[in-house]
């Protein structure tokens, strides 16, 4: 009787499983398929604005690793239509592995400044978000900081960061790589892990954590996380950490603060060409720009539109203007710095 | 091997089984043997496209990866096998051993709940545990309040971000594998051994440690190896408590410096490393062949060994600890957290996964329970080294990082559906898209891969305890192969393929990265749902998901133990 009922739910299963297995690519019309290595959550509310608004539907997969590798295998079958993600070492990527296919749009680009788009239309940057000093209200006299400082001694035992290896600080440290060279960044990032309290781990909002917590006085991360735990009414803790700490926008010799942005891509062999351009041009526009702005707490990258009124009050964003393509191409380099110096490690080895 | 010993066994003592079995020269059952080769050959498809990868690199990584990567990742991996071998080794056996020797309160109870970590996926049990003992965890709370301090900076506490701290986290949730495996021999035999060894004047101490323990070695081998393959692949854990093992060293070459071939070359050295864990279990048990107790046997009960009542409740205490951490603190820490989600367990997202889980799981622990017996039944009849040596070889899979053998197995069937759609094309005029890629199908097929060795473990044991000239006996009375497979062995390995099943369906339910890379659109887990939340920085939004993780893995788990616990002919 126990084998017949297991026979049972397993032709139940398999049945349910040829379904799946045959529906799966959302080949119909008027639907827009997005490969996004940013969480669902983030970009729910622009895309219900845009089925909203032009009746086009949107079907999302979130990947965390390899969505370049798999676009890629896919080859010319994949269902892509467009590319989402952070970084702008991860757009750059995505154009040099040959997924994304460039795209020459008035709307668009009238849109999107051109610094903050590929020359060749194969990435579009459609927020902004700065890496910054979170530092302890109570213990933290200082309002302005440069990045260099960072490594100066009176800091040591004093600075939280998470994994050097994540893509945000491997921006940061790119960035430096561009601006100061190799050798002076790598003094820098030594100093920084003497100076580190702990060895790096978690994400950005735990390092606000850690300050709450008085482990460290300083720590780096990105500006939105500020927006988010300061709002998050079901995290009593998180709101004592955004709470308990100010933002200071530190910069290089020139006086601007590292940026990196989030960006699409129209992916190469996207089956649903004309509708997937219509969604980038609407992720470039006014009322996409003020949803990422107001519900994420993202810098929106449209000129002259402000950012939310609690982004406003960490302070003026003087935005770095190195071109992100230098940036991306020094990834490799910080990474390999990142292994060198050892920052993973922390303060101790 | 079993087939082999049986039918030396049918002749008198003394006798030269040359006769029997020397001169058969004629290839046997040649249909079974090219099967068993192309099921292995599927099953090896992701590390035959790695190697692929592996090789198209030039090499460059390299000078950067032996100055500043692989010595300190080979020494954490080490490091941390190490710790977890010898924790989860003495945790398993000690508990094993005192409930089944000892009768002390709540004995009964903790004999099935010492099974429960298994139920917790590792990333789980990394953010549960970095809460837990966080500075604002509840134990830190307790010690600031208990001694008056303020910060941080005024007590030392050990800190769980370390490879100590993830050797702890991974050994509360993995060492059930051990205590299953060594519980079953010492309610099997080891109790009729240990009454010999007794009544020949031994002290219970010296019965352990002299009779008992060798005889379980075996069981704690084959315990400690799955617990090892499940410490390297490890991804969740140890990114979470900032470890930098070989795995680490994977996913930083491939994805910060760009290099999948890198990445692919790391990975393929790690088999090395599993292929001296697999050398070692086999070598262990090489001399597993005393385990036919008798049903007869079993049913007298010698009394367990009362203990007094301080020392009971000591005992009790020492034995639930292990359940404590790897299953209270999980559970603990996200059922804080969904209690205030409550309405979260409705939300038809968080049933969708559950059914997507389900599905997968259920189909994967069939499809595996089916491969590993035919592949098995392959090696038995076919008695071809071979055969034997690339079935061995298929379970290594189980040892890669789940997102690394996703990631080959998304190249060799993308390479198919794409090449099946360029034939359909020109031939028939139509296309075929991609058939597997991107499906269920391959979420499937990935986890049935990835788990395979669990299943094929699970029964290889069970069958190394028939005596090997069961169906010979139903063949000799004129069965095929087949029949008297079905007639004669499934029914007795009835408990190992149960065994099986429920291993691979809750290492199913808790599998997250090949899951998340090869899954179609609109296909969530729970593992993915919690992934999703957790890499947003807000993993308190998953817990409802983590905590039907837990509740779903657990029904099998105690299935298994109250088996296992009853029937004392199980397996593993």
């Amino acid at each position: 009787m126990r084998i017949s009922t297991i026979a049972l739910h397993t032709a139940r299963f398999a049945a349910l499983a040829a379904g799946v297995a045959l529906s799966v690519p959302a080949m119909a019309e008027g639907v827009v398929n997005i490969y996004t290595y940013r969480q669902p959550e983030l970009i729910q509310p622009v895309l219900d604005a845009f089925t909203a608004e032009t009746g086009i539907a949107t079907e999302v997969l979130f990947l965390d690793k390899g969505l370049e590798e798999r676009v890629a295998a896919e080859g010319m079958n994949s269902p892509a239509d467009v590319i989402m993600t952070v970084d702008i070492a991860r757009l750059t990527a995505a154009k040099e592995k040959g997924i994304t296919q460039a795209l020459d749009d008035a709307t668009v680009n009238a849109n999107l400044p051109s610094e903050y788009r590929d020359p060749e239309g194969h990435w579009f940057g459609l927020t902004k978000r700065a890496r910054v000093v979170y530092a302890s209200k109570d213990r933290v006299k200082d309002t302005a900081l440069t990045y260099a400082d960072l490594a100066d001694p009176k800091w040591k035992g004093k600075i939280c960061i998470r994994s050097g290896q994540h893509d945000y600080n491997l921006a940061l440290f790119s960035a430096m790589i561009e601006h100061w060279g190799e050798a002076k960044t790598e003094e820098w990032m030594t100093g920084l892990k003497a100076n580190l309290a702990k060895k790096p781990d978690g994400g950005d909002r735990p390092q606000a954590g850690a300050i709450n917590a008085g482990e460290c006085d300083i720590a780096l991360g990105n500006t939105y996380y500020v927006g988010l735990m300061r709002t998050n009414d079901k995290d009593p803790n998180e709101k004592e950490w955004g709470n308990a700490i100010n933002v200071i926008f530190p910069t290089f010799d020139n006086g601007l603060s590292h940026v990196n942005i989030s960006g699409a891509a129209l992916a190469k062999n996207a089956p649903h060409r004309e509708d997937a351009v219509k969604l980038i041009e609407f992720l470039s526009s006014h009322e996409a720009q003020q949803i990422y702005a107001e519900k994420n707490f993202e810098y929106p990258v449209e000129p002259g539109l402000e950012p939310s009124e609690m982004v406003q009050s960490f302070g003026v964003l003087k935005a770095d203007t190195l071109p992100l393509t230098d940036i991306a191409k020094n990834r490799k380099a910080a990474s390999e710095m990142v292994d060198r110096v050892g920052l993973d490690d922390g303060p101790s080895s | 091997m079993a087939g082999l010993l049986g039918s030396g066994a049918i002749l008198p003592r003394g006798t030269a089984p040359v006769a029997v079995i020397g001169p058969v020269k004629r290839s046997r059952h040649p249909w079974l043997r090219a099967i068993a080769f192309a099921v292995c050959a599927i099953v090896l498809l992701p590390i035959f496209s790695l190697a692929y990868v592996a090789l198209s690199g030039n090499g460059e990584d390299w000078p950067h990866l032996l100055a500043n990567v692989l010595p300190g990742a080979s020494l954490t991996t080490l490091y941390l096998l190490a710790l977890v071998g010898a924790a989860t080794s003495f945790a398993g056996v000690a508990t094993a051993w005192m409930v089944v020797a000892y009768e002390f309160p709540l004995r009964r109870t903790l004999a099935w709940a010492l099974v429960l970590p298994l139920a917790v996926p590792s990333y789980l049990a990394a953010y549960a545990f970095g809460e837990f003992f966080h500075f604002s965890g509840p134990l830190q709370s307790a010690v600031r309040t208990i001694f008056g301090f303020e910060t941080i900076r005024d007590y030392w506490f050990p800190d769980i971000r370390t490879t100590p701290g993830c050797a702890f986290v991974l050994s509360s949730v993995l060492y059930p594998y051990v205590y299953l495996t060594t519980r079953i021999v010492f309610l099997m035999q080891g109790r009729n051994i240990a009454d010999v060894a007794r009544t020949l004047g031994a002290q219970p101490a010296k019965v352990f440690w002299r009779v008992l323990l060798p005889v379980a070695r075996p069981a704690i081998v084959a315990g400690v190896a799955l617990v090892m393959m499940e410490t390297v692949n490890d991804i969740g854990a140890a990114e979470y408590l900032g470890v930098q093992t070989l795995t680490f060293a994977v996913y930083t070459t491939w994805l910060n410096r760009g290099s999948l071939e890198g990445g692919a070359q790391i990975a393929l050295l790690m088999l090395v490393l599993v292929f001296l864990i697999l050398f070692a279990e086999q070598w262990a048990r090489r001399r597993q062949r005393f385990h036919t107790g008798r049903a007869t046997h079993m049913k007298v009960h010698p009394p367990r060994v009362r203990l007094g009542r301080a020392v009971g409740l000591l005992a009790a205490g020492g034995v639930a600890l292990p359940v404590i951490c790897g299953f209270g603190i999980p559970l603990y820490v996200f059922g804080r957290y969904a209690a205030r989600r409550l309405d979260q367990f409705s939300s038809p997202a968080l049933i969708d996964a559950f059914q997507n889980s389900l599905m997968t799981a259920s189909l994967t622990a069939v499809l595996t329970v089916v491969l590993a017996l035919f592949l098995l039944n392959a090696v038995r009849l076919s008695r071809s080294v071979g055969v034997t040596v690339t079935v061995r070889l298929a379970s290594v899979g189980y040892a890669l990082p789940g997102g690394i053998l996703g990631l080959g197995l998304l190249f060799a069937l993308a390479r198919f559906d794409n090449s099946l759609d360029a034939f359909a094309r020109v031939h028939l005029g139509f296309s075929t898209g991609l058939l597997l890629t991107g499906s269920a199908a391959a979420v499937i097929l990935a986890c049935s891969i990835r788990f395979l060795a669990l299943a094929e473990g699970a029964i290889r044991s069970g069958l190394e305890k028939l005596p090997g000239n069961l169906d010979e006996a139903a063949r000799s009375l004129g069965k095929t192969p087949a029949q008297s497979g079905r007639i004669v062995l499934l029914p007795l390995l009835q408990p190992a393929i149960f065994t099986a099943s429920v291993l691979v369906f809750v290492d199913t339910i808790k599998e997250l990265s090949a899951t998340i890379l090869l899954r179609p659109f609109g296909f969530s887990t729970l593992a993915t749902h919690v992934y999703e939340n957790a890499s947003r920085g807000v993993p308190q939004e998953g817990a409802a998901a983590a905590i039907v993780i837990i509740l779903t893995a657990m029904v099998p788990v105690l299935l298994l133990s109250g088996a296992l616990a009853r029937d004392r002919e199980a397996s593993l």
